[in-house]
């Protein structure tokens, strides 16, 4: 603390070399030097604030105000006021519920095994390893993909007449599986490009979290005599509950957004998700309102409703994690 | 620390990761040094084939990738470079200057992470379309110059590596503040400004909602939109739509190759500071 208000009054030990002393110079300068000290911290976090503030804070509330009007992308300068008619129409478009259905199940079907398998490569990874720093980066790779270029590939990987997948599928005994039109098998494949892009992602941050876990508590679990799975269901993971907590949170509101995915997966044929709208999600279904639609009014209700449907998620899991404190 | 040494099970099963997570691309690479017609039969192509030329250079002219290369270095490099620089400068300010209010704006900053980026995306196309940005890179660097995770996680690192003896011995010198910033901030925040810098150089390059909202395609696109054209033929040709997939993701594994253990390291620092 000493040091912190040395810093806020103007040293005296501060030498005066020759010739700048005297009158007006010196109190100008001092002047200048206290100014400096109170106004620069000021300037040095302006920037963040000015920027956010124009195309972050702005827009967030413009679009609830937005989404009471009808608003159309051909003309976005004239507003008609229609209340709650954006809203009112998204409660009965089937549409809307059908990508909230499939924003649900492709975001458990990308979430849960992303983090369980990453929670299972981190403790590999975790060992004392030759090449240890080849296979971090290796797992990682697939993060330095774009959604674009990965998807792509994906698309062809899921061919349903020559893609690899049913060829395997075909080796190992099974039927070709209709990866793009089939409503459960074209989630799952668009999960599994969210899967394979960040789980290694997430392996790194469980690993940063395993690390820091004090090698004692394993110590005395070996005393015990418990197993290495032992060790790592009572040690290691109860170690990670707020790491967990948290890349549960952050894939949760990407799975909440994901748009690029379901978007190329469709072969050109645009937002609908699917010849039936098997896997358009929320994303998929705003950007289609807004900006093949033009409908830019009904593009910001539906942009409120992810957020309310967030603020739910993140309600329930300030609950749950309430509940896992207090035991 | 534990270090348990690895069993023989665990080369293996890292082994079938590893190879999970480089086939796709290696196969990209299989994909676009073939043709439309053998990509078309079974059982699929294992090994190169002779055509990587001839697609990658149709790639080239159909997507005009050599532009979209051009403007997401642009984008990627000055989001980079601003992103730093911003978050240098306010993490200093949190980490080692005191001023009135500073406990409230770091929250701020913080819970403007929460936010999801979906809610802004109409008002701001209305925003950049009344500023007729529509089209032009301004409209996808702008939005995206300073950003809350930088600016928390250089406040993190300074706190620890920029000693309050080494700004204090500057400031009894006399130093104006942008002095030290430039003298004794820059280079101890060195470090965390390149891992910063690279991890929002990759998230930049691979941004798609946005850019695919703000550059309508006819305009001057990044790689990701450009992308997204090459599949729209009437009859798609896969080996040149891999042979695009490969360009646009090249430069980012080149990073990767050079800087791939320090990038590591920063999602690693991260992640138990954040």
């Amino acid at each position: 603390m000493t040091d912190e208000t040395a810093l806020l009054s103007p040293s005296p030990a501060r030498p005066v070399r020759e010739g700048e002393g005297g009158g007006r110079g010196q109190v100008w300068r001092s002047r200048r030097y206290r100014w400096d000290l109170r106004f620069s911290p000021y300037a040095f976090v302006a920037p963040f604030f000015l920027f956010f503030a124009a195309f972050g804070l702005f827009p967030l509330l413009y679009t609830g105000w937005a989404a009471l009007h009808q608003v159309e992308l051909t003309d976005p300068d004239s507003m008609t006021w229609v209340g709650l008619k954006n809203f009112t129409r998204l409660w009965d478009d089937e549409f809307f519920w059908n990508a909230l259905r499939n924003t649900v199940t492709i975001g458990l079907l990308s979430t849960v095994p992303q983090l369980l398998i990453a929670l299972g490569l981190a403790h590999l990874l975790n060992y004392r390893l030759r090449g240890s720093a080849f296979f971090r980066v290796a797992v990682l790779t697939p993060y330095a993909t774009s959604v674009a270029a990965a998807t792509l590939v994906f698309v062809l990987l899921f061919g349903r007449d020559y893609g690899m997948v049913n060829w395997a599928l075909s080796g190992l005994g099974f039927g070709p599986v209709d990866w793009q039109n089939g409503p459960l098998a074209s989630q799952v494949a668009v999960s599994t490009i969210v899967v394979w892009r960040w789980t290694g992602y997430n392996a790194l941050i469980y690993l940063a979290a395993m690390q820091a876990v004090p090698g004692e508590l394993y110590e005395s679990a070996e005393l015990d005599g418990a197993s290495r799975w032992r060790q790592f269901v009572h040690v290691t993971v109860p170690s990670l509950r707020p790491t967990i907590f948290f890349t549960c949170v952050v894939s949760t509101i990407g799975a909440t957004q994901l748009f690029g995915e379901p978007l190329l997966f469709n072969g050109g044929a645009g937002a609908t998700g699917g010849s039936d709208h098997q896997f358009q999600t929320l994303g998929l279904y705003l950007y289609e309102q807004g900006w093949v639609n033009l409908h830019l009014g009904r593009a910001s209700a539906i942009a409120w409703a992810m957020f309310l449907i967030l603020l739910l998620i993140a309600g329930a899991a300030r609950l749950l994690r309430g509940r896992g404190e207090a035991r | 620390m534990r270090s348990l040494r690895a069993g023989r099970l665990t080369y293996v099963i890292l082994g079938v990761f590893t190879l999970g997570s480089l086939f796709p691309l290696v196969w990209t690479a299989i994909a676009a040094s073939r043709n439309n017609t053998r990509l078309a039969q079974t059982p699929p192509p294992f090994w190169f084939g002779g055509n990587l030329g001839r697609n990658l250079s149709v790639a080239w002219t159909d997507a005009n990738m050599g532009t979209a290369l051009l403007n997401t270095v642009v984008v990627a490099g000055t989001v980079a470079a601003g992103t730093v620089v911003f978050s240098t400068l306010a993490g200093f300010a949190f980490a080692r200057l005191r001023f009135r209010g500073s406990r409230v704006l770091l929250t701020l900053v913080v819970g403007t992470m929460l936010i999801p980026p979906q809610l802004s995306v109409v008002p701001l196309y209305m925003l950049i379309a009344e500023l007729s940005w529509t089209d032009r890179l301004q409209s996808v660097i702008l939005p995206t110059l300073v950003s809350a995770f930088g600016v928390f996680f250089m406040r993190q690192y300074l706190a620890q590596a920029l000693p309050m003896e080494l700004v204090e011995a500057a400031r009894t010198d006399g130093a104006s503040s942008l002095r030290i910033v430039w003298h004794v901030v820059f280079p101890a925040a060195r470090p965390a400004m390149a891992v910063l810098g690279m991890l929002t150089f990759v998230m930049a390059w691979n941004d798609f909602f946005w850019p695919i909202v703000a550059l309508t395609q006819n305009g001057s696109p990044t790689v990701q939109v450009a992308l997204t054209g090459l599949g729209r033929g009437y009859i798609p040709d896969q080996s040149v739509i891999m042979a695009g997939a490969l360009l646009g993701t090249l430069p980012l594994l080149l990073v990767f190759l050079l800087f791939g253990r320090q990038i590591v390291g920063g999602i690693m620092q991260g992640a138990v500071k954040g």
